[in-house]
């Protein structure tokens, strides 16, 4: 093919990607590219030499193309993963099937509708809200390195929302908080300078939060940062019992909410 | 694969009836022996047997996910957070099989 030989290789790929265009179609169809093989190549580099040198109309999200923006989520061969990090040398000479996430509207082609996750962020209070409001005169929140391990690995949430199309009951009913939006919970109840675990109890401890998990697992395999949400989800519900055990046995005692 | 596990559990509840059935005849030594040894029985067995024991292996491989415990800045290592559980499994075993014997 011209465009691979100018390249200075004759090997191709086969993409076949998803596309929709609400302007012109009803339903989305699927298109297919032929772009150069390169060994070191990401699915990324094929869809921006599709955007450069083959389609201009082809639009999908990316950003950082090193893994660490969470923008270029997208289906590959029905998997969830970031394009930027999957090697076309490791689906080649099979054709690359390339879908826009599941379980989230899609705006046009492989750009998806992520509303839904942005306010689940914001539900479940997604941020540090300190114990006591301290006034910068009285200087940092300190934190010694046993406590920042707590919730270190939770903190590594990228919000690809990969861990979204993996999940079965987020597939099924997109009303379940989900494993990102309860990692990041956790990140923050564990978090030794936070005081809102009561504040989110309520959505996280609830029925459409940890209790509609059934600990399929997925989302800890899909996810590129080792965040293992469905860990932080299990430990969730580990404490909520032991809370509710607590509160119903010593309902005089003082909630400790930092004994999470 | 998850699916898989998951229906294991038919298996498990499919056990805990059989067990109650069995219990119930424990007055009457000719309907129990008649229930252990019917036909239908054993293949039940045989076929609950795979299931619940990989329906076992699989929830103690993750009890690690569930049961965090720090020593300082790291954690208790997940495998030997799973052998502390298979190791209760062997001693519970072996304490129903000896209860078993003692009533041969």
């Amino acid at each position: 093919m011209a465009a691979s030989e100018a390249k200075g290789t004759d090997k191709t790929v086969v993409l076949e990607v998803f596309r929709y265009r609400p302007e012109e179609e009803e339903e989305p169809t699927f298109q297919r590219y032929e772009v150069p093989y390169f060994e070191d190549w990401v699915v990324l580099d094929a869809l921006n030499h599709i955007k450069d040198e083959i389609d201009g109309t082809l639009t999908f999200r990316w950003s950082c193309r090193m893994g660490v923006c969470g923008s270029c989520g997208m289906m590959v061969n029905g998997d969830p993963k970031l394009t930027c990090a999957a090697f076309i040398r490791d689906y080649h000479p099979a054709t690359i099937r390339v879908e826009p996430l599941n379980y989230f509207p899609v705006i046009r082609d492989l750009v998806i509708n992520m509303e839904d996750f942005l306010e689940k962020l914001t539900e479940v209070k997604a941020w540090l809200v300190p114990q006591e409001e301290k006034p910068v005169s009285e200087g940092e929140y300190r934190q010694t390195p046993a406590e920042l391990a707590q919730y270190k690995q939770f903190s590594m949430c990228i919000n690809c929302m990969l861990c979204y199309s993996a999940c079965p009951v987020y597939g099924q009913d997109s009303d379940f908080i989900g494993p990102a939006a309860i990692a990041l919970a956790q990140r923050y109840n564990l978090d030794s300078r936070d005081g809102a675990t009561e504040e989110r109890a309520e959505v996280i401890f609830s029925h459409e939060g940890i209790w509609e998990c059934t600990f399929v697992g997925d989302c800890t395999r899909v996810c590129p940062k080792n965040v293992d949400p469905a860990g932080a989800i299990q430990q969730a519900k580990v404490s909520a019992t032991k809370d509710w055990y607590h509160s119903v046995l010593v309902p005089w005692g003082k909630r400790d909410v930092k004994s999470r | 694969m998850f699916m898989v596990r998951e229906l294991t559990c038919l298996f498990v509840g499919g056990y805990a009836l059989f067990l109650l059935i069995l219990a119930s005849r424990i007055g009457d030594a000719d309907g129990f022996s008649a229930l252990l040894q019917h036909r239908l029985v054993i293949v039940l067995q045989v076929i609950a047997l795979p299931m619940v024991l990989y329906h076992t292996v699989t929830w103690l491989n993750l009890t690690p996910k569930v049961l965090v415990i720090w020593r300082g800045e790291s954690r208790v290592s997940p495998v030997l957070i799973a052998a502390v559980h298979y190791f209760a499994w062997f001693v519970v075993s072996v304490i129903i099989l000896w209860m078993v014997s003692m009533y041969r």
